[in-house]
Formats: structure tokens, sequence, C-alpha cells
């Protein structure tokens, strides 16, 4: 076929469009700033809402990489295009030292998804102070190293709070946005933390539970019935910490419209999305336009989902906007679709 | 506990603090709380070299009126304006304020300004209808406490005593409180941001003490306006400062250092009515937990007599401060004057200890 594309980012929607584009025969060359590939999925136990392992999903979206040419410890200074090809200039980490390269392709595909927001930034949550204080992230971590999950003074805790929207939909960190995901992540974790210290108690702190796809409103059901997690209404005000190190909060449940002071011996912060670092100096070397939440605009939001605007710049994945691994796949594959497309009327034009 | 991810955020709140040439206003009250402390700040700032200009004919901000809802805004920022007519009259551009509700609303004055600016144009009008004044806006606004941290090196390399033990060689273990308006409206206007001011901290860490974070350090002083200035509300004033005491207790805190004019009265004053209501006394053996200002503390730290500080107007004794730090004091001049004539001394309380 002879034509060529290169995928910026890969995390999940990056590696599955990879794959895809490859399978047919393109020439694909994934960039990706870290040293391993798989973004945030490689870090992550389980899924939500059937809690597979994410490992499973990793691995068959690896295997239909095994034709993609994988460039990793990427930093990318600069993307031309000229007579439509892209050339992106990069720099490699290389033993230690950083080395020019140069790629080309006929097309580009942005997948350079998203940040989590960082939980020091809510100060008076206190995360990086309280040693009992984690986010969800690093939940994940702990489950995966499957050691369990005890506070800094090697207890198990037996009171958990978990705290829902941090950094999402928050005037104050400038944050407007839902991300979506962190409402039935929270019931997933509240439900393995209980599967884990029956005897533990667990209660989630939300504004309201958005459970937007299948499975997630029994899995919320699933949380309260069998679980016996409680759901409190109400935003955590501040939290301190106590001389044995268990975290005083403070929030308002709002259904009883009483303010309320607990202790927990560990608080879980859901943190939300945020755009990915690298993704404004992508976005400003190729013209992307993002929106005031810094996450790049489509084309078209509801019929150019994965256009850019820009002839033979795609998007996927969460550089878009929050998503789940589910969308993120699902958009990589309709991305690659559209970039093949793209590739073949181009050949045909050429032709 | 990680200091470390308290300093990240102290790093994220640095302000500018000029670095002499100061228009310094008084608190409205702050004289009658704790006599010495302004008196002491000029003091250190004229040994330090620093050129400290006051203008007797200034007023009250009116900020504790504002926040009263007895004050509307227009009138206060006229008030404020009148100030920085004053400062732009004395040939100064670095505006320094003694109190917390004054550099709160100073602050909100100036933002307010430099968001709508037709406002401060009205104001403009208002001050020089009512009194021919004009104005220039300082180059710089600071608390007397941002002032006190930018020197606090240069106070504690004149000094002769620091905060430790001078037995032990221990820190003074120190609970430090920060007046709300200082940079809970502005963050970026407070050293150390809001949630863990650093003005204070900066000033314990260098003077050689320990600081102490407890679970309610961030709770009211008690004072918070209208608690107290309702009358009816008073249990609200001392419920509130009880939960401090409570919660600070036991982490055994030798003293209490603040940089507003409530906090350090409500602090002190209630530590004493606290244990004449219920016996309950919170430092060692009887003790209450020692309060001072930031400006009290420099001057002790700087060999001033603790007596021409005005210590012994504080309601809970400081003398078992002075034994740790081992600063010398005539208990016989406690309750004398200038003129070594005698003031009075108050009743000893039932169950604080009394010295």
């Amino acid at each position: 076929m002879g034509k060529s594309v290169i995928v910026i980012g890969g995390g999940i929607a990056g590696m599955t469009a990879a794959g895809m584009l490859a399978r047919q025969g393109y020439e694909v060359t994934l960039l990706e700033k870290e040293n391993e590939t798989g973004g945030h999925v490689a870090h992550w136990d389980r899924l939500f809402p059937d809690r597979r392992k994410a490992s499973e999903v990793l691995e068959f979206t690896g295997e239909g990489m095994k034709d993609v040419h994988v460039a990793r410890g990427i930093s990318i200074s600069r993307i031309t295009r000229q007579n439509n090809e892209f050339t992106v200039t990069c720099g490699m980490q290389d033993a230690g030292s950083v080395m020019k390269s140069h790629f080309t392709a006929n097309a580009l595909i942005v997948a350079t998804g998203f940040d989590l927001f960082e939980a020091r930034r809510k100060e008076e949550y206190g995360y990086g102070i309280y040693n009992n204080v984690i986010t969800s992230a690093d939940l994940e971590v702990k489950f995966k190293s499957g050691k369990g999950i005890l506070t800094a003074e090697g207890k198990i805790p037996k009171r958990i709070g978990i705290i829902h929207c941090v950094g999402s939909r928050d005037e104050k960190v400038g944050n407007l946005y839902c991300s979506k995901v962190c409402c039935v992540t929270g019931v997933k974790q509240a439900i393995e933390l209980k599967e884990m210290y029956p005897g533990s108690v667990v209660f989630s702190f939300y504004m309201d539970l958005r459970m937007y796809d299948r499975n997630f409103e029994e899995l919320y059901y699933e949380a309260q019935q069998k679980w016996g997690i409680s759901f409190i209404r109400g935003r955590l005000s501040e939290c301190a910490e106590n001389p044995d190190g268990s975290i005083v909060i403070r929030t308002e449940d709002t259904l009883t419209g009483k303010p309320l002071k607990m202790t927990v011996d560990l608080l879980v912060l859901l943190v939300g999305f945020v755009p990915a670092a690298g993704t404004a100096s992508v976005a400003g070397m190729i013209g992307l336009k993002t929106g005031t939440d810094g996450f790049v605009n489509p084309a078209d939001s509801h019929i150019q989902n994965n256009l850019s605007g820009i002839p033979g710049v795609f998007l996927t994945g969460a550089v878009k906007g929050p998503v789940s691994v589910t969308e993120a796949i699902a958009d990589a594959r309709a991305a690659a679709a559209l970039t093949s497309e793209y590739l073949t009327a181009s050949i045909e034009e050429h032709a | 506990m990680k200091v470390e991810g308290k300093r990240l955020i102290w790093n994220d709140y640095q302000k500018e603090i000029a670095g002499d040439n100061y228009f310094y206003v008084r608190s409205c009250v702050r004289q009658n709380f704790f006599p010495g402390a302004e008196k002491t700040f000029l003091r250190y700032m004229k040994e330090l070299g620093k050129d400290v200009f006051e203008n007797p004919s200034h007023t009250t901000c009116s900020g504790i009126g504002y926040h009263s809802d007895i004050v509307p805004f227009e009138t206060a920022m006229t008030m404020v304006a009148r100030q920085f007519a004053l400062m732009t009259e004395a040939g100064y551009r670095n505006f320094v304020t003694s109190c917390i509700t004054s550099f709160g609303l100073y602050s909100e004055v100036l933002e307010t300004w430099h968001h709508f600016p037709e406002i401060e144009e009205k104001i403009r009008v208002h001050l020089k209808n009512a009194t021919g004044r004009e104005f220039v806006k300082p180059e710089n606004l600071a608390h007397a406490s941002d002032v006190t941290f930018k020197l606090r090196k240069e106070i504690s390399d004149a000094g002769k005593y620091r905060l430790v033990n001078h037995v032990t060689g221990a820190p003074i273990r120190v609970v430090e409180h920060i007046g709300c308006h200082y940079s809970r409206m502005f963050p970026s206007k407070g050293v150390g941001g809001a949630e863990y001011p650093y003005v204070l901290v900066g000033m314990i860490e260098e003077w050689g003490g320990e600081v102490i974070d407890y679970p309610e350090r961030r709770h009211c002083c008690g004072f918070g306006f209208r608690q107290y200035l309702v009358k009816a509300n008073r249990g609200y004033s001392i419920s509130a400062s009880k939960k401090k005491f409570d919660s600070m207790k036991p982490y055994k805190p030798e003293l209490i250092l603040t940089n507003c004019p409530g906090c350090p009265m409500f602090l002190d004053r209630w530590q004493y009515a606290i244990s004449e209501m219920e016996g309950t006394t919170y430092g060692e053996g009887g003790q209450g937990i020692p309060v001072v200002t930031y400006e009290e503390l420099a001057g002790l730290l700087l060999g001033y007599d603790p007596w021409d500080l005005g210590l012994q107007v504080h309601q809970v004794p400081v003398e078992p401060l002075l034994d740790k730090i081992g600063i010398p004091y005539d208990p016989e001049k406690k309750f004398l004057d200038k003129e070594g004539n005698s003031m009075g001394q108050p009743k000893s309380p039932t169950h604080l200890k009394f010295y």
C-alpha cells in the first residue's frame, strides 16, 4: 500500500488505532513519551463494571500491534507538513543521551490522552501532606501489587472514605467538566475494598452519581444492597490529621442538611481527567483547536468527532475529553477507519 | 504528616514584600488588647534600620463595621481611599497594615478596583468631594507580619534568645494561628496561601521553634465577628476556642503565636474563662498555653523587657514561656508603670496558675 501513519500517544486509544491500521497494511509508527506503552490502563488493576483485569485488555491490544513500529521515550519538538506529508521531529532517549530523530507519514493520529488531576491542587484535602490520603490511582496500584491495602501505619483500615469529583465539576480549580468515569470507579473500588475487608466500613461522598452506561446502575445497587456501602451526598470541605494518623473529614450531608465531621483511617480521592501535559504543545505545533477546558475540539462534535479540521490529522481517545476504556477502544477503531478512508482516497487522488 | 508536601504548596504562594520605606497604619483595637505589640514592631523596625512612617490622623479602616454589616462597602472604600491619600501625601508607596481585617479589606478594595475601574473612579470622586484629597494606589500592600517574615533572619541574627528550651535545648512547641482575612479571601496575597500559611511558620522555623499542626488548626479562633459582637452569640465564640484548645492539647503546645487582633484576644481570654467555668486548663500543671503576637515574640527574642512589651496584660501568664527560653524578668515590676507606680493587680484566677 505504501502509505504511512504516525500515531502520537501509546495509551489504549493510540495502541488500538495503530494496531488496526497496521493490520490493514499501512506502515504505522507509534510515538510514546514514556518508556512503556499502555498509558493509564497499564497501572490499573481492574476495569468497571465487570472488574475484569486491565492487563487482559492491554494484552489483547498489544497483540494487535505486532506490525507497529513503536518508538518509546519520545519528546516531540516539531511537526511540519509539506505536500501531504507530515514530518515529526523528536528527541529520543538512548542510553541516557537524547538523540534527534525524524519520522514522516501521510497521516497523523493524535492520541495524547489525559493526565490525572493533580490531587495536591485541592490543598485542603491534604494529598501529599497527610499520610493516609491517597488517590484512586494510588489505590489501583496497591490493588495491583496484591499486597493488601494498609494505612501508612501498617494497619487494616477500619473506616474508609471515598471522595468523588476531586478536580472535576469544580470551579475553584477551573475544571467545570465531569470526568465521567470516576463515579463508577468509586463504586467499583468501594466494593473491592469491602471484598478485601468485610469488617471495614466504607463511606462514599458524592454530589450526584452519574451511572450513565450499561450495568453501572446495577453495580451501584450491588454496592448498597450487598456490600452495605454508605453513600452520603455532600462535598468534602477539608481534611486534617489526627495524632494517630487517621484523617478528620468535614463535609455536609446535604440530604439531611447537617454538617458532618467524622474520622476515617484511609481517604481515597477519586481524581478526574485533565488534558495531558503534551496535548497543548502538540496542538500548538499542528494548529489544533482546544476548548476552554484544554481538551482538543474535533471538527464537529457529532458527525466528525475523529476529524481535527486539518486534512490528514485525526483525533482519538481522551485527547478530546474524558472517556472510558471501552469508549476509547471504540473511538480508536473509528479514527483508524477514517484514517484508512482518507489514505485510500489520497491514493486514488494521486493514482 | 509530610512537611515536604507543605513546602510544595508554600512554593506556589510567594508574595512580593517591600524591603523598606513603609507607610504604617495601626489597628483600631489592638492597642486595647495587646498594648505593646504595635510599639514593638516600630521599635525593631527602627533598630533594623528600616524607615516606617505613621500619620496620626489616619482612622479606622472601618473593616469591623463593614464585616458586621454596619458600614456599607462604598463608605469603607472611601475611608480606605483616604488612608491611601495620606500615604500619597507623605511620599510613600509601600502600605503596611497592623490589622488582618484591615489587610483583608485593603486587598478586597484594591481587587475590586482592579476588576471594576469605574468603581475606583466613583470612589475618587467621593473622596475628592468629601475631603479634597487625591491618592495613588500602593505599589506594595503587606501585613506587618509579612514584613516581619521578610526580616525574620535579621531578627534572628540580632536576637539574644532562641525559641528553644534553654535547659534541654529542645525547640519550643508552637501552635500558629492565622487571621482569617490574611489569605482566606485571596490565597495569593498571603505568604504560603490559605490552607497552610507559611508566614508565622517561617518565623517559628527561623527562630528555632517547632511547629505543631493539629486537627482543628483551621478552625475559627472564636472571634468571627458576629459570634462575639452579638452578645447573645458569645457561647459560639467560646465553644469555637474550646474546640481548638481540646484539639491542640494532646500535642502539648508551649506557645500559641498569632498575627491578628482578634485571635490572640480570644485564644488568651477564653482560656481564663474556660478555666473559671469548667476548671479546665490546657498547659502543664494548671498553667495555660501562653498566647503572643509575632511582634511580642520578636521583641522577646530581641531581648526587650517582657513588661515593656505589655505581656503583663495577657490573661494567660507568659512566665512559663519566659522560664523555658531563659528570658529574665522581674516579678516585682510586673504591674508597675513606667514611673514605678502600681497599675493595680488583677484578682488571681480560681484554677489557672497565676504568677
